[in-house]
């Protein structure tokens, strides 16, 4: 089979439709998993037994099982509860929820790098649970974290065309139409390939930098 | 839920598929992750740049967009591969490209005296890596590992998706027999689960194993 420059520029609008939905896809789900994950990496620590359990075994389980199973238990299972979720929003969903448990660790990393004096001192000044972690560890355990973090999101938009299955038409569902109707697979799926790495290696190339800036000695 | 138990048989066929893919899947990572691992490191230029090539390119891919490729590409450049076989190759190529940034870096965590002792006792460069380096490097290895195989383990469920009855796609088999979406993807959810548990148990007493008498100090 040839390869038809023609057809390349004839998909082209459509493959970027799919590109634009892929990277809303990205960004929503980064901004769940980063708040989500925070949340987790909380409430792992909290004091109480039962919810420091519960939410290990919960981040635990997520981990361990795949997010295309997860996303089809939100788009199929839900509905039979009374939730219906658009496509779109069950893929967020899926997503964030299952990123969460990634970043989750990350924060705990960095929640645990921040020196116990710390702890001693918030304490010493009689602060609230809450305003320890708002105006001491959470500012001092972040933005250590942040390449990590970043690595999980490029990590998500690698994952994305999973939402294909539960019908997103993102970049790979677009693709796939495009070549069910046009008997033509070899453009389009390579594109999709084309457009991943487009975007990918700069992303990688980001990260490094991101890396080199917070990697210094504090 | 009488019909129930008819189905199970048809997803414990599916978690058959699923360890098979798992398994083979692994044991082509762990030859990629050792072969692309040694040759970035390697001294010869060509060596490194195909290397770091394979490295960049399956980790700048989705693994889900490389499984379409190869199974509609593939065919259409005179490259019939079945289902199943592309289902190996693509995650064991995939994984093996995480897996080699995770032999490269446990090698050189090794200490350089290490590397120096092995000139100083006029080692060759094959006798250097298999009594020295590699079982030092190796346990450094094994949890990063573990979390590898795992992934792995979660990605076949991909590959329902290219028509491989694995135990994702016998799910949604029974899905669209019985109309029944809780009980089939809740088993296969626990079963998930149950098999990553078996890999990270197992991943630890092998890394305990095999770090009795080595001086390694965990960073």
């Amino acid at each position: 089979m040839e390869w038809d420059w023609n057809f390349v520029l004839k998909i082209l609008p459509q493959l970027y439709d799919g590109v634009v939905i892929t990277i809303q896809a990205t960004i929503m789900g980064s901004i769940l998993s980063m708040l989500l994950g925070l949340g987790f990496a909380i409430a792992r620590r909290s004091p109480r037994k039962i919810i420091s359990r519960t939410t290990r075994f919960f981040v635990e389980f997520i981990r361990g099982t795949p997010l295309l199973v997860q996303l089809y238990f939100l788009f199929f299972i839900l509905p039979d509860i009374g939730i219906l979720l658009s496509p779109m929003v069950a893929g967020v969903i899926g997503l964030g929820v299952h990123y969460s448990t990634y970043t989750a660790e990350v924060y705990r990393t960095g929640i645990d790098n921040v020196p116990k004096g710390q702890w001693e001192a918030a304490k010493a000044c009689n602060f609230t649970s809450r305003q320890t972690w708002t105006h001491i560890i959470v500012p001092q355990a972040i933005p250590p974290m942040i390449p990590a973090l970043a690595n999980y999101f490029v990590a998500m938009f690698k994952e994305t065309p999973l939402l294909s299955a539960i019908t997103v038409l993102e970049l790979m569902n677009q693709a796939r139409s495009v070549a069910n109707y046009s008997y033509r697979y070899l453009e389009p799926m390579t594109m999709v390939g084309v457009f991943f790495l487009i975007i990918s290696i700069p992303a990688v190339i980001f990260l490094r930098r991101l890396e080199r800036r917070y990697s210094r000695p504090q | 839920m009488d019909h129930w138990q008819g189905y199970i048989g048809l997803i414990l066929k599916g978690a058959v598929t699923t360890v098979e893919l798992t398994i083979l899947g692994c044991a082509l990572a762990l030859f990629m992750a050792f072969a692309a691992g040694l040759g970035r490191l390697s001294k010869r230029f060509t060596i490194r740049a195909l290397a770091t090539t394979y490295i960049e390119f399956f980790r700048g891919v989705s693994i889900f967009v490389q499984l379409f490729w190869a199974f509609f590409v593939l065919p259409l450049i005179g490259i019939p591969l079945s289902p199943f076989f592309c289902g190996v190759l693509v995650l064991g190529l995939n994984v093996g490209a995480y897996g080699a940034e995770v032999v490269r870096g446990a090698i050189l965590a090794v200490p350089r005296e290490q590397h120096e002792a092995t000139v100083a006792l006029n080692f060759n460069a094959w006798q250097k890596m298999r009594y020295i380096i590699l079982p030092q490097a190796f346990v450094l290895m094994l949890p990063t590992f573990g979390n590898n195989a795992i992934e792995l383990l979660k990605a076949t469920a991909v590959v329902s998706l290219i028509s491989i009855s694995d135990m994702t796609f016998q799910a949604q088999v029974v899905r669209s027999q019985t109309g029944d979406t809780a009980i089939p993807f809740l088993t296969i959810l626990a079963l998930y689960f149950a098999m990553s548990l078996v890999i990270s148990t197992g991943v630890r007493g092998l890394e305990r194993k095999l770090s009795q008498g080595l001086d390694v100090t965990k960073a």
